[in-house]
């Protein structure tokens, strides 16, 4: 299956997020339990793009292992003012916007696969890997 | 454009099925929505169905808690019903304990322990529809 991109622009968007992984994880093959992790996950993050940095975009890409497991990564990436404390940002309850702060730090315990690159006033870019059970 | 959720009130319970994926500005209107429902109708008890969510999020766990606790604060009680095993699972990972929400496994439980907290403590209100039948049967 050929990767997807989806525009994050507003608010529908994050709904749009959220179904269009779901509708891939569940083409790919995952149980129920992980479309509903995944979907989680990609409202959480395209929230924060939005509420963040007004736009930008996710990739969702099915990938595989050299032992031909599948997986289902997640990029969402934008050019926003950037995360300054990267650290504070990955632990709970910490937000400095109207979140209770678990958007970052849950949704790392939802995947197999979390990485945060991000430079100040240039952008955030997250890369989530989930693997298929 | 979104779907607008309806609001339905039977005795004193104010009942909110929810049956289309929220955006973020429909779950603030629900919230305020619900909360001058609760105003108008005088209601003691909001229950909100979520059988049909497919996922719920920090933003919309947010929801249920505040709408828990905005109800507690005028006098009436919440509960979620209906949460798929999937939701429940992703919530504790996500690290959302719905703090202050009561959750029951369907409508008919909700609405149960619903109607049991007004019977007794607000009889008179709670038959006051009863009653109005009762006094007719009298008369013929």
């Amino acid at each position: 299956m050929e990767s997807k991109t989806i525009a994050l622009e507003d608010a529908q968007d994050i709904v749009v997020a959220r179904n269009q992984v779901r509708s891939i994880a569940a083409a790919l093959g995952f149980r129920a339990i992980d479309q509903t992790r995944l979907a989680t996950v990609a409202s959480e993050l395209a929230r924060n793009v939005i509420k963040y940095a007004q736009r930008g975009r996710l990739i969702a890409q099915p990938t595989e292992s050299a032992e031909g497991r599948q997986a289902l990564r997640l990029i969402f990436e934008d050019r926003g003012p950037g995360i300054p404390d990267i650290a504070a940002a990955m632990s709970d309850g910490f937000s400095t916007g109207r979140g209770l702060g678990f958007g970052l730090p849950g949704s790392r315990r939802l995947v197999d696969e979390f990485k945060i690159e991000s430079e100040v006033g240039r952008g955030t870019r997250v890369t989530v890997l989930r693997w298929k059970a | 454009m979104s779907a607008r959720i309806p609001i339905l009130k039977v005795g004193r319970v104010l009942i909110v099925p929810i049956q289309v994926d929220m955006d973020d500005q429909t779950a603030i209107q629900l919230q305020e929505r619900i909360l001058t429902e609760l105003e108008r109708t005088g209601a003691r008890g909001v229950l909100i169905d979520i059988s049909l969510l497919e996922m719920v999020d920090s933003f919309i766990g947010r929801m249920l808690s505040d709408i828990a606790a905005m109800s507690r604060i005028m006098d009436a009680r919440t509960v979620v019903v209906g949460m798929q095993p999937a939701v429940a699972i992703t919530l504790v990972e996500l690290g959302l304990e719905l703090k202050g929400v009561e959750t029951v496994l369907n409508v008919d439980e909700g609405f149960k322990l619903l109607r049991d907290e007004f019977d007794g403590a607000d009889e008179e209100y709670a038959y006051r529809g009863l009653g109005a039948i009762g006094k007719q049967d009298n008369r013929t």
